[in-house]
């Protein structure tokens, strides 16, 4: 199972729960297409609290954050 | 014409004079910190006659150009020993700008204070007046007071009863462009500068003013244009910042794993989503209040809003990332309606919300009120009306007193003043800004979270030590020309990733004064505004051992990423301009 949680303009694609099936060699590019979340609105995705590319492999149990741009202070 | 308004607070009497040569490319911070360097004695007590109180409109303020009206007010800080730029948004620096005022320069102070007295700025001269109907108020009924007999037209700048009451976390509160007291020069205690010397309130009536004067107006439109396609297509200026407002950052850094929790015990906060910028909004459009608003006139990232309670009623606005956090995911309070009404309470009572939420969580690690108690905050924040009230006298100190106070050891500050909404062991390049700052723990003064997080501006791991220094040094830098040209800091999120943007301003500096600036002067300005800075801290007795976070941060891992603080003191002065 991954924890997916969407933010800001992208929260509406949380998946129901927060929870997603881990499928095995699946990397955050493969995860943001399972969401219909187009890669460019996507700017920071963190997976278990790290910084993370496109091309990161997720593995089971992981905890993915999924930003658009954003600043504040 | 520019000219500098001297007021002796003493004597009353006040004088508008010639802008020395040594000024006239200056504005904002860098007037503010050159002119306490220059006029302060570093040893000078903060509360005392020899300090002063600047108050300075930025290079550009005045000026349509966008995200420009924003002031610097300068002194030497009580809360820290040091000196101190604080800066705030509203109405008063335009309309300061457009009186041809380039800084208000308060003096001395009376023998015996009694009440808070009113300056009355216009363009027929200066009024110091007694009000003895202001005392012992907040600031909403101050606000209300003043407009009712100056007009509604008139900006105000005004303390509240912690101000008056001299307390070390006080503020200097704006009115905005709605006539709120709402935003504020908060860090560092400068409300009791102006306490110390009598003043409850500047009026600046800018009725007839002259405006301000640009030397190349084609030129200028020509560069002012192009900077508002610079703001309006960057997503974080465009988009992000005026739907959710600064709490956006909520979610964002309890993700990365260094949102400071119950005193800095963690870097995530279970309940993190109910005080989110996401949740905040849903509140306010469910209830009929104001998603968002600028901070002045000519603001196009509008980035504040009106909270307003379940009726309807308006509680507060510059409902911050910082205030939510600090009175929020810091004490443990999870409930946004309380958060609105301390957020109230600190606007009302002139307070420092950043240095009031580690306050309240101090007491809280002092067994003075449970954790997480919205309603006991609430009332505690309270007893700070009342004069006669010791707690709220200990309350209003700030953290660093109200530990001492309690015997407290966690106490989250550098040089007196509490940190930030950004766990330093896991934004490491923000750490090294609170830990060399001159103003004492500050994120603005060279917000690296930019690069560690955001990913704005660059890249930079938050964990690790490498580039953090470079980062902290070079924003710090930015940052200070920022402050002195009077723009919002939040214009750097698209200067630092668009191409040409410092030429941009660089253009707009150049047709403003007449003069050619290049984007190497604006960057030597920033240098110089550190340097004094430093200089005048150096003078007051500050070494780089003050350079210094708490020890608990060296010593427990702070939890997802069990990370610590590992810079030495020596490391770190490569942050510094001198």
């Amino acid at each position: 199972m991954l924890e997916v949680k969407c933010f800001a303009t992208l929260g509406k694609y949380t998946p129901v729960g927060g929870k997603l099936e881990y499928r095995p060699n699946i990397t955050v590019k493969d995860l943001l297409r399972e969401l219909n979340i187009d890669e460019r609105d996507v700017k920071v995705v963190f997976v278990n609290g790290v910084y993370s590319t496109f091309d990161t492999p997720l593995r089971d149990g992981d905890r993915v954050g999924i930003f658009p741009a954003i600043g504040g202070g | 014409m520019e000219r500098l308004l001297r007021i002796n607070t003493n004597t009353g009497e006040s004088e508008f004079l010639d802008v020395p040569e040594e000024f006239v490319s200056l504005g904002g911070r860098a007037l503010t910190s050159r002119i306490i360097k220059k006029e302060v004695p570093a040893n000078a007590h903060p509360l005392g006659k020899h300090n002063k109180l600047v108050i300075a409109p930025g290079l550009l303020t005045g000026t349509p150009v966008a995200n420009s009206g924003r002031i610097s007010v300068g002194g030497k800080s009580p809360l820290t020993g040091g000196i101190k730029e604080s800066n705030s948004g509203g109405t008063f620096s335009q309309k300061m700008a457009k009186l041809g005022i380039k800084a208000i320069i308060l003096e001395d102070k009376p023998e015996k204070v009694s009440g808070s007295r009113i300056i009355y700025v216009s363009k027929d001269g200066v009024r110091l007046e007694d009000a003895p109907g202001l005392s012992g108020k907040g600031t909403y009924e101050r606000a209300k007071m003043l407009f009712e007999t100056y007009g509604k037209d008139v900006g105000l700048m005004l303390i509240g009863p912690a101000g008056e009451g001299l307390r070390l976390a006080s503020s200097i509160q704006f009115t905005d462009p709605k006539g709120r007291p709402a935003r504020a020069a908060g860090r560092g205690g400068l409300g009791a500068v102006m306490g110390s010397k009598g003043i409850g309130a500047i009026v600046i009536d800018p009725k007839g003013g002259d405006g301000v004067n640009i030397a190349d107006l084609n030129a200028f439109k020509d560069a002012a244009k192009r900077w508002i396609e610079i703001l309006k297509s960057h997503p974080v200026t465009s988009s992000g910042l005026p739907s959710y407002g600064t709490a956006i950052l909520i979610n964002i850094i309890n993700e990365a794993g260094a949102l400071p929790t119950k005193n800095f015990r963690y870097g995530r906060f279970d309940k993190a989503g109910e005080v989110s910028g996401e949740k905040m909004v849903e509140i306010i459009k469910n209830r009929g209040g104001v998603v968002k608003e600028g901070c002045h006139p000519g603001c196009i990232i509008q980035c504040s809003q009106a909270y307003v309670d379940e009726k309807g009623e308006y509680i507060t606005s510059g409902f911050e990332y910082e205030t939510i956090w600090a009175l929020g995911p810091n004490t443990t309070i999870d409930n946004l309606d309380h958060l609105a009404m301390l957020d109230r309470l600190c606007d009302d009572l002139g307070l420092d919300t950043i240095e009031m939420g580690n306050t309240i969580a101090v007491a809280m690690d002092a067994g003075l009120l449970p954790w997480g108690d919205g309603e006991a905050a609430i009332n505690l924040l309270k007893r700070i009306y009342n004069p006669e009230d010791y707690l709220g006298k200990i309350i209003g100190n700030g953290a660093a007193f109200a530990g001492k106070a309690f015997g407290v050891e966690r106490v989250p500050v550098v040089k007196g003043q509490s940190l930030p909404a950004y766990d330093p062991r896991s934004v490491k390049g923000v750490g090294v800004t609170y830990a060399t700052t001159p103003m004492g723990a500050d994120h603005t003064a060279g917000y690296a979270v930019c690069q560690n997080i955001l990913k704005v501006g660059g890249d930079i791991d938050p964990l690790k030590k490498q580039g953090n220094i470079e980062v902290s040094k070079n924003l710090q830098i930015a940052t200070a020309a920022i402050d002195s040209i009077g723009f919002c800091l939040f214009v750097a999120f698209a200067v630092l990733d668009t191409e040409g943007a410092m030429d941009t301003i660089a253009r707009l500096l150049s047709a403003k004064s007449g003069k050619e600036i290049t984007v190497d002067q604006i960057v030597e300005l920033g240098i110089n505004v550190l340097k004094d800075e430093l200089l005048f801290n150096v003078d007051a007795g500050f070494t780089k051992s003050h350079d210094r976070l708490p020890e608990f941060f060296e010593n427990e891992p702070l939890p997802p990423h069990n990370t610590v603080w590992d810079f030495s003191v020596d490391e770190l002065q490569q942050a510094k301009v001198l």
